[in-house]
């Protein structure tokens, strides 16, 4: 269908809440390949350990039709509580956390340590060669912090994946 | 009062009984023996044994579509499970409520790749609405109740209960259904009443209306289909249906206007292509049914009533989604509508009956009979006109004799139409037959097959002889996979590649190697005769019912195509299937 085609793709944050049961999160991903939507980053992790309920945050793509389909298939999986799509029904915070490594001698691990204050980075780990950086922030920054350790010795990142919140004083 | 202390396998047949099951399809095997233990010493459950899990599944749905309650059947591990996939695929796209309680290898063993191991939860997932891998016995009881419920409510569908054999062999507390409210999966049968107050404006403005409904009407319940009935008769507005909702509306009716679809009805195709107002009800703007897309009933305002809020805006845009369950939504529309004084525009409603009656002029089902053999058509209208007066149940297989099933077979009342829609499954047919012939012994269970799909669960002719299931079998008889050799001439030049069976079985001799009657009618003048023979005989048939080879199915709207772009078979038609429309199945 033409018009589908020139849709514009939009990126949305989903944050899910769930039953924390054996193959929950293979239902979601299952959902998600099956059905050939896009997953951008997925964070998953207990969220209330007496109610046993897990919050998985999701950042797709898909133009307007099928983020609104990727929105119903997931609330009418059994164990999903509820699904908010932090994108538009909430003004909302996303934050990622990395942890970079980064290796190098003499001007170039001067420049690291100081581009990482820059940032707010902490050390969380050093050696006469090299670095690991803890960096919080939205998945901008942590991009733009990574391009510019890359020239300087870049040899590792993990990342966690976005989690989201609303703002203000209402819960999801 | 204290839970009685029950055996895993005790508290899955109490479960089954205490949910109102008295039969189950099965096959047993090593992971299963203790629930077959516990189902010998219990007179409240009767079993069918099936002669493939597959078939089980279907029977299961057999029953379950023929019944309006949901199937259940039993399988072993591994292969059992593995078997039986098709037919649960088969229910999740049909919307149909069975129950696959499936043995595994003690919870120990699972991921050692033991003998008969399967990740039956994990192959399932996809083609389950939900499944369970029970790990401890204490949570045995609640889970059968849960996939009861999950099966049953919402958009029905299939479930697997995956029983490792340790648990089956456990002790722990039954408990029974009673307050099992849901916590996470409660749908809404209430639609919204202001979109609803706004489609019964709709329906006084309207000037070319169509009803267009669907499986969604029969799985809603009896109700549904009695108040999808009063919609039609107060509103005036035609009715059409997908292949899955046949017998929801009364065929004999004059606001029929048959199937739509691939090989729908001219009047049906045309209607929904020129509406004004399409109100679609319990259906899911399927492929089959709205060919090309970006040109489908491109002026009409749309409503769509659905209990499954993933089927709106999934394919086409609707303009008024209600979510919620047809015979709640129905109920609604009709107060609202007759509040309101039902006004409908009479006069632009006699204009679109007008232009209906012109396209129902096409006669686009029409055929001429031949002297002396017989045509696939002629044989499904002497079948129905032999029984149509009778207690009869009709599944299908998946090809041309299905649609030419739905084209000349006509339903006055829901759940007597078992067709493998969205999944196509050939074999289906049969093995339904036969779960609907035990749901009702006495009535005349007949499965409309085609000789190629029959040969996928041919072998449960030897489960209706044991079971003394007098399902029979009409088997439209052309030598081909008709459908396929059908799209081969359209779309591959004629090349007919390996769409035609050189070495068919003489049906009627395999009819009686397994103790059942083969019958064959090869002239039209002897079907009548033939057809009279198999449905005074009171135990299964085989009847091979030769038809002409090359009949093709028509009214088609071939792939990429429209629903005004409509084949008929004619001579001068050139057959030309755009390059998009190919790469569509």
């Amino acid at each position: 269908m033409s018009i589908m085609k020139e849709e514009i793709q939009e990126r949305h944050c989903l944050a899910a809440l769930v039953d924390n049961e054996a193959g929950v999160l293979a239902r979601v991903i299952g959902l998600f390949s099956g059905r050939g939507y896009n997953i951008e980053s997925l964070t998953v992790a207990e969220v209330d350990h007496e109610g046993h309920t897990s919050r998985i945050t999701i950042v797709t793509t898909g133009t307007p039709m099928i983020i609104e389909q990727i929105k119903a298939q997931l609330g009418r999986l059994v164990p999903v509580h509820k699904v908010v799509d932090l994108t538009v029904e909430h003004d909302s915070i996303e934050r990622e956390m990395a942890l970079v490594k980064v290796v190098g001698t003499g001007e170039k691990r001067v420049e690291s340590l100081r581009l990482s204050e820059a940032f707010r980075a902490r050390v969380i780990d050093t050696t006469h060669s090299s670095f690991i950086f803890e960096l919080t922030g939205a998945p901008s920054k942590i991009d733009a912090f990574v391009n510019l350790m890359r020239p300087l010795g870049l040899v590792e990142v993990s990342r966690t994946g976005v989690v989201a919140i609303g703002r203000g004083a209402s819960d999801m | 009062m204290a839970s009685p202390q029950m055996t895993g396998a005790e508290i899955v047949v109490q479960a089954l009984v205490d949910q109102g099951v008295d039969v189950i399809f099965g096959y047993p095997g090593g992971a299963v023996l203790p629930i077959y233990d516990a189902l010998f010493k219990t007179d409240k459950i009767r079993h069918i044994l099936v002669r493939h899990e597959q078939a089980a599944a279907h029977a299961a749905e057999g029953y379950a579509r023929s019944t309006g309650k949901p199937g259940v059947f039993l399988v072993t591990s591994g292969p059992g499970a593995t078997n039986a996939v098709t037919g649960l695929a088969d229910a999740l796209l049909d919307s149909i409520p069975i129950i696959c309680l499936s043995g595994q290898v003690a919870s120990h063993l699972i991921g050692s790749d033991a003998f008969q191991e399967a990740d039956t939860v994990g192959i399932t997932r996809p083609c389950t609405k939900h499944n369970w891998l029970v790990k401890r016995p204490e949570d045995l009881s609640r889970i059968m109740h849960e996939a009861f419920y999950v099966a049953k409510n919402g958009r029905p569908g299939p479930v697997v209960v995956d029983l490792p054999k340790d648990i089956q062999f456990a002790e722990a507390p039954y408990r029974g259904p009673e307050n099992i409210a849901h916590k996470t999966y409660v749908p809404k049968l209430k639609g919204d009443l202001k979109a609803i107050t706004q489609v019964a404006e709709m329906i006084g403005k309207a000037e070319r209306p169509i009803l267009y409904t669907g499986g969604g009407v029969i799985n809603s319940g009896p109700a549904a289909s009695q108040l999808l009935r009063e919609l039609a008769r107060s509103t005036g507005f035609p009715v059409t249906s997908t292949l899955m909702g046949l017998g929801a509306f009364p065929a004999s009716d004059k606001q029929w206007l048959g199937m739509l679809g691939m090989h729908g009805t001219v009047e049906a195709n045309y209607a929904m292509h020129d509406c004004d107002l399409m109100i679609c009800v319990g259906a899911r703007f399927d492929d089959r049914v709205t060919g090309r897309i970006d040109k489908f009933s491109p002026g009409s305002t749309k409503v769509h009533i659905d209990i499954d809020p993933s089927s709106i805006n999934k394919t086409v845009h609707v303009d008024v989604p209600i979510v919620g369950d047809v015979a709640h939504v129905l109920e609604d529309l009709l107060r609202v509508w007759k509040a309101k004084g039902r006004q409908a525009n009479k006069q632009a409603l006699a204009r679109w009956w007008q232009q209906i009656d012109e396209w129902r002029h096409v006669k686009c089902l029409e055929y001429k009979p031949y002297q002396d053999r017989i045509r696939p058509q002629q044989a499904i209208q002497h079948l129905y006109k032999a029984v149509k007066d009778k207690d009869i149940y009709i599944s299908t297989e998946v090809g041309q004799h299905q649609m030419w099933a739905a084209q000349h077979f006509h339903f006055e009342d829901p759940n007597r139409w078992m067709t493998s829609g969205g999944l196509g499954t050939m074999g289906y047919g049969f093995p339904a037959a036969i779960g609907a012939q035990v749901a009702h012994p006495k009535a005349l269970c007949i499965d409309i097959a085609g000789d190629a799909s029959i040969l996928m669960n041919m072998q449960e002719m030897s489960t209706a002889v044991q079971h003394d299931l007098p399902v029979k079998v009409f088997i439209l008889n052309n030598g081909y996979m008709g459908m396929v050799r059908q799209w081969q001439e359209l779309l591959h030049g004629g090349r007919y590649s390996h769409s035609y069976t050189e070495a068919l079985p003489d049906f009627v001799k395999l009819a009686e190697a397994y103790g059942g009657k083969g019958l064959r009618a090869t002239h039209p003048d002897e079907l009548d005769d033939k057809i009279a023979e198999m449905i005074e005989t009171p135990g299964p048939v085989l009847f091979d019912c030769v038809v002409v080879t090359e009949e093709n199915c028509y009214p088609m709207i071939p792939s990429g195509a429209a629903h005004n772009e409509m084949l008929f078979g004619t001579e001068k038609e050139a057959h030309e299937v755009s390059e998009e429309g190919k790469i569509l199945v």
